[in-house]
C-alpha cells in the first residue's frame, strides 16, 4: 500500500492507496511546523483504516511549501548568482528582471566570467577558472552558503557548470550548488532565473525534507518516501533538498493526475472547479500536457515544466447577474456560507442556481423557490457554455475527449458538454491531490538542440530517446517499465546542418521493495 | 525631436511584437538590453527624418540571426558598437545618426542600444516597416542603397566586412558569416546620407511601434474596444488602414519544409462558419486565404492577436484551441510600389498570389 499526502498552504490532506483503491482519505489543517500538520493526517487515515505502518511502501508527498516562500519572501538564503558566459550575456546581468524586493532578498551578489558554449558546443571562450578563485574567495569573504551557477547553453553540454561547481565545492567547503542544466532548459535568463531562486531555498528545502523525514518515522513508517515535481513525477527526498524549485507548480499536476487515476482514464481533460474559479488542463497518457510560455513564480521569469492549465472565473460562489446572462468572474468566496441566498444571504451565486434547479441538496432550498425559471434555465446555460469554451480552447485537436469533473463546485455542471464525449464525476474528487502524489511515476528527459544534417531523423531521434530513457532509470525508474511519453521537434530557421531542437520525455514505475504492482 | 526614456520601452516592445507579424523575434530581451544602456548611458534623442540634414552619415543598424540563439545566448551589448567601428575604421567616415533596419520583433530594440551607447540619435524610421527574413527586403535596397559594405560583429569580438555588389548577395554572405559567429550577429549596413534616408526610408516607425503598445495599453478595460481603438489608430497614420480580416479558433498548424523554406499552414476555424481561413508562414505570416480567395498577402502585415488581451502571438506560439483575431495592415505607399514588390512581395517569397493592398 502507498500513501500519498499532499501538504497545501491551507490543507494537509492524505490518502492510503491499494492499488487502485482508496483505502481512507482525511484533510486536516496545515501547520507552522509542516511535521505535526502530516503527523495528524497520517495518524487519522491510519487510525480509521486500521493500517499498519509497517504495511506501507511508500510515501509520495507532494508539496507548495517552496513556492510560496518565495512568494511571500519567506525563509530565503542569499545567493552568489555565479554565470558563465561572458564576452556574451553581458547585456542583461543575473537578476535584471526581478522583482526589486526579492533581489534584495537575495543580496544582488551577481557575478560574470568569461565561458559557456555556442549551440553547436563550440567553447564561447575557455572557463575563467583564475576568476572564479577570486569569486569562491568572495563568497567566502562574504559567508554566503549557496551559489546558482548558470553557463550559456549548458544543456547543449554541461562541462563548465560541473568544473565551476568542482572549484567552487573545493574552495567553499559546505556551500550549496545549484546547476542550472539539471534544473531548466534552452532559454538562458529563465534557466538562470530557476537556478538562483533553487539556490535560495538551499536551508529551507532541508529543514522541510527533514520535518517529512521526522513526521513518518515519528509514525513509525520506514518505507522510503518521494517527493512530486512539476511535471507529475517522483523526485526522492535527497534531490529535493539539492533541487527544491522542481517542486514549483506540482499542486496542479498532482490534481490533474489524481483526477485521471479516480475516473480510470489517461487521456482526458480535467476541469477543477473551486469556490472561485476552474482550473481546466489537458492530461495525455496520465500527464497532464504542459506549457509552452515562460511563467512567472513570485514576479520571476521562468520556463519551468509546468502544467499548461486556463483558469476562469466559474466556481461555487460566482456571481450571477443580467438574469443568469452573465456569470462571474468576482465570487462570494469563502464568504459563501454567509452571502449565497441558500444559507440566508442576499447574494445570487451559481450554487443557489444549481440548488434551485434540484441539482444538489446544499442549504435551505426554500430560500431560492421565487427565482424565475427563466433565470435558471439560462444561468444553467451559461455555465455549461462557459466550461465548454474553456475545454475546448485547451483540447490540442478537434477530437472529442472524456471530462472528468473534480472539486467541490463540480455540482454546477449536470449536463453533456458538446466538445466531451462523456462527462465523469468519480469519487473521492476532494482528495484529488494526495491521489495524484500517490501515483506519480518516475521520470527523465532530454532537450538539446540537434544537427539533423547527413543522419536519418530515426536515427537521432533513437539516440534522444535512448537519453531520456536512461535519465529515468537514473532516477529511480524500473527498467523494463519506461516508456516515451512525450517527443517535440522544433526546426531552429537559420541555422544550418538542419538543427532541430528535440525534447523527450520518459516515465517508469518506481522501483520499490514492496509486493505491489 | 524627442528624448526616449525607460519608461517607454514597454509599448516599443508591445508594438513591435505586432509589426513583428509572427516573426521578428521575442522583443524581450531587446527591451532588457535597450533598458540597461539607457541606465547606464542615458536617454536616447529620437529624431524624425525631417530633423535630418542633408549630408549626415546615416548608418542602419540590427541583429541577423536565429531568433531561438539570443534567447540562450543572451548578447553582450556591445556587438553593434563593434561593428560600427569596424566600418567607421574601414570606411573612414564618422556616422552621425542611427537608424534601425527593422521595425518589428527584437530588431526594433537593438538599435536604441547602439543610440544610447553612441549619444547619437536614433532616426524614427526603418526600411521594412514591419519584421521580413532577409536582408535585402529593405526600402533601402529598392530605392537603390547599395547594402554593402556590410560591418559584422559577434559578442567575441570577431569582424567581418562584407563587400559585393547585390544585396542579395550580401546577404547570402553575410549569413554564411552569421553562422560562424554562432549562429547570430550584429550588423550595421545600408549607408546612406541624411537626404537619401528621407527618400528611401519608411517614416516614423519607432514612434509607431510606441504608440501602437499605448493604444493597446490604454484600450485595456474592454476587449472589443481594444481591437477598434487599434484599428482606428492604424487609419491615422501613414499605413492608413487595418482591418479585422477574421476571427475563430485555431484548429489545425501543420509544418514543412518546402524548397528550403521552413512553412508553416496555420488553420483557423470561425466561430459561425465551416470554412477555414488559412495563414501560410514562412518566418513570418505572408498570406492568409478562405477557400480560394487570398484576403491579404504579402508586404501587407498580417498579425495573429490574441481575442481576449489583443496581444500579438509569435508563429512558434500558436497553437491549437487559441482564439485569434487575425488583424490586416496595410503597408504604406513606399512599400508597395512595383520595385518594392519586386524585393519583398509575394513573388520574392515563392507565392503565386497578386497583391492587392488592402482597403483600396
Amino acid at each position: 500500500m502507498r500513501i500519498g499526502i499532499d501538504v497545501g498552504g491551507t490543507n494537509t490532506d492524505a490518502v492510503i492507496l491499494e492499488g487502485d483503491r482508496v483505502v481512507a482519505a482525511c484533510k486536516s489543517p496545515t501547520t507552522e511546523d509542516v511535521s505535526s500538520g502530516i503527523s495528524a493526517a497520517l495518524s487519522t487515515v491510519l487510525g480509521e483504516s486500521g493500517v499498519a505502518a509497517s504495511a506501507i511502501d511508500a510515501v509520495m508527498i507532494g508539496t507548495t511549501h517552496f513556492t510560496n516562500a518565495v512568494i511571500e519572501r519567506r525563509r530565503l538564503l542569499q545567493v552568489a548568482a555565479v554565470r558563465i558566459g561572458l564576452p556574451a550575456t553581458r547585456g542583461v546581468p543575473p537578476m535584471t528582471d526581478w522583482p526589486g524586493d526579492l533581489a534584495d532578498v537575495l543580496g544582488r551578489h551577481c557575478y560574470m566570467l568569461r565561458g559557456g558554449h555556442e549551440f553547436d558546443g563550440r567553447e564561447i571562450a575557455p572557463l575563467d577558472e583564475a576568476g572564479l578563485l577570486d569569486v569562491a574567495r568572495e563568497i567566502k569573504a562574504k559567508g554566503l552558503r549557496s551559489a546558482a551557477i548558470t553557463s550559456v547553453f549548458s544543456p547543449v553540454t554541461a562541462v563548465m557548470e560541473l568544473r565551476a561547481a568542482e572549484i567552487l565545492r573545493e574552495e567553499c567547503p559546505g556551500i550549496a550548488l545549484s546547476l542550472s542544466h539539471e534544473i531548466g532548459r534552452v532559454g538562458f535568463l529563465e534557466r538562470e532565473n530557476a537556478a538562483i531562486m533553487n539556490a535560495c531555498l538551499a536551508d529551507l528545502s532541508t529543514k522541510v525534507v527533514d520535518s517529512f523525514r521526522s513526521a513518518l518515522r515519528h509514525k513509525g513508517i520506514s518505507a522510503p518516501f518521494f517527493i512530486s515535481q512539476n511535471d507529475g513525477t517522483l523526485m526522492t527526498p535527497e534531490h529535493v533538498e539539492s533541487y527544491p524549485v522542481l517542486t514549483f507548480a506540482s499542486g496542479p499536476t498532482n490534481s490533474m493526475r489524481g483526477a485521471a487515476r479516480l475516473a480510470a482514464i489517461g487521456d482526458a481533460m480535467v476541469v477543477d472547479i473551486g469556490g472561485t474559479t476552474s482550473d481546466v488542463g489537458m492530461l495525455m497518457q496520465g500527464f497532464p500536457r504542459e506549457s509552452a510560455v515562460a511563467v512567472d513564480i513570485g514576479g520571476v521569469r521562468t520556463n519551468f515544466r509546468m502544467p499548461d492549465v486556463l483558469a476562469i472565473g466559474l466556481g461555487g460562489g460566482s456571481l450571477v447577474r443580467d438574469g443568469g446572462a452573465r456569470i462571474g468572474p468576482d465570487s462570494v468566496g469563502y464568504e459563501i456560507m454567509k452571502k449565497a441566498l441558500v444559507f440566508g444571504g442576499d447574494t445570487l451565486t451559481t450554487t443557489d442556481i444549481v440548488v434551485a434547479a434540484g441539482m444538489a441538496d446544499i442549504g435551505d432550498r426554500a430560500r431560492v423557490a421565487n427565482i424565475p425559471a427563466e433565470t435558471i434555465a439560462t444561468a444553467l446555460d451559461t455555465i455549461h457554455r462557459m466550461v465548454d469554451e474553456a475545454v475546448d480552447r485547451m483540447k490540442t485537436s478537434a477530437d472529442k475527449l472524456p471530462v472528468i469533473l473534480v472539486g467541490g463546485g463540480a455540482v454546477l455542471v449536470s449536463c453533456d458538454l458538446p466538445s466531451a464525449s462523456e462527462v465523469i464525476r468519480p469519487e473521492n474528487s476532494g482528495v484529488a491531490n494526495a491521489i495524484g502524489a500517490a501515483i506519480a511515476q518516475v521520470g527523465g528527459e532530454v532537450d538539446r538542440i540537434y544537427a539533423m544534417e547527413g543522419r536519418a531523423r530515426d536515427e537521432v531521434l533513437d539516440e534522444a530517446k535512448a537519453e531520456a530513457s536512461a535519465n529515468a532509470v537514473v532516477a529511480g525508474a524500473i527498467e523494463g517499465s519506461v516508456k516515451i511519453m512525450d517527443i517535440e521537434e522544433v526546426p531552429l530557421a537559420y541555422l544550418p546542418g538542419s538543427a532541430t531542437r528535440i525534447r523527450v520525455k520518459a516515465v517508469g514505475d518506481l522501483a520499490m521493495k514492496g509486493a505491489e504492482a | 525631436m524627442r528624448w526616449l526614456e525607460v519608461g517607454d520601452l514597454e509599448d516599443i516592445a508591445v508594438g513591435a511584437a505586432v509589426l513583428g507579424t509572427g516573426g521578428g523575434g521575442d522583443p524581450y530581451i531587446g527591451k532588457l538590453l535597450a533598458r540597461g544602456a539607457i541606465e547606464a548611458h542615458g536617454a536616447v534623442r529620437l529624431i524624425s527624418l525631417d530633423e535630418l540634414a542633408d549630408d549626415e552619415e546615416v548608418i542602419t543598424c540590427g541583429a541577423m540571426g536565429a531568433p531561438t540563439i539570443v534567447l540562450e545566448k543572451v548578447p553582450s551589448g556591445d556587438e553593434m558598437l563593434m561593428a560600427l567601428r569596424h566600418y567607421e575604421a574601414i570606411s573612414g567616415k564618422a556616422v552621425t545618426a542611427i537608424m534601425p533596419f527593422e521595425a518589428g520583433g527584437l530588431n526594433s530594440c537593438l538599435p536604441i542600444v547602439l543610440a544610447a551607447q553612441t549619444g547619437l540619435p536614433l532616426v524614427d524610421a526603418d526600411g521594412m516597416g514591419r519584421a521580413f527574413p532577409q536582408l535585402e527586403m529593405e526600402t533601402f535596397n529598392v530605392y537603390g542603397v547599395p547594402a554593402a559594405p556590410v560591418a559584422m560583429a559577434d559578442e567575441k569580438g570577431n569582424l567581418a566586412l562584407v563587400e559585393t555588389d547585390s544585396a542579395a548577395k550580401a546577404e547570402f554572405m553575410a549569413r554564411g558569416i552569421c553562422i560562424r559567429m554562432g549562429g547570430q550577429a550584429s550588423l550595421v549596413n545600408y549607408a546612406m546620407d541624411g537626404a537619401t534616408a528621407r527618400r528611401v526610408s519608411v517614416p516614423a516607425t519607432v514612434s509607431l511601434a510606441q504608440d501602437i503598445g499605448r493604444v493597446l495599453r490604454q484600450a485595456r478595460v474592454d476587449k472589443t474596444a481594444r481591437l477598434n481603438a487599434l484599428i482606428d489608430f492604424f487609419g491615422t497614420t501613414h499605413y492608413g488602414h487595418a482591418e479585422l480580416l477574421g476571427s475563430g479558433k485555431v484548429s489545425d498548424i501543420e509544418r514543412k519544409v518546402e524548397n528550403g523554406w521552413s512553412v508553416g499552414i496555420v488553420s483557423i476555424l470561425p466561430f459561425d462558419s465551416d470554412v477555414p481561413y488559412r495563414i501560410r508562414i514562412q518566418n513570418e505570416n505572408l498570406v492568409v486565404e478562405r477557400g480560394a480567395t487570398v484576403l491579404a498577402v504579402v508586404p501587407d502585415l498580417i498579425c495573429v492577436l490574441d481575442i481576449d488581451t489583443a496581444e500579438a502571438i509569435p508563429t512558434e506560439r500558436l497553437r491549437y484551441g487559441q482564439r485569434v483575431d487575425i488583424l490586416g495592415i496595410r503597408v504604406p505607399p513606399i512599400m508597395r510600389t512595383p520595385g518594392a514588390l519586386m524585393v519583398f512581395g509575394p513573388r520574392a517569397f515563392g507565392l503565386t498570389a497578386e497583391y492587392v493592398p488592402l482597403g483600396i
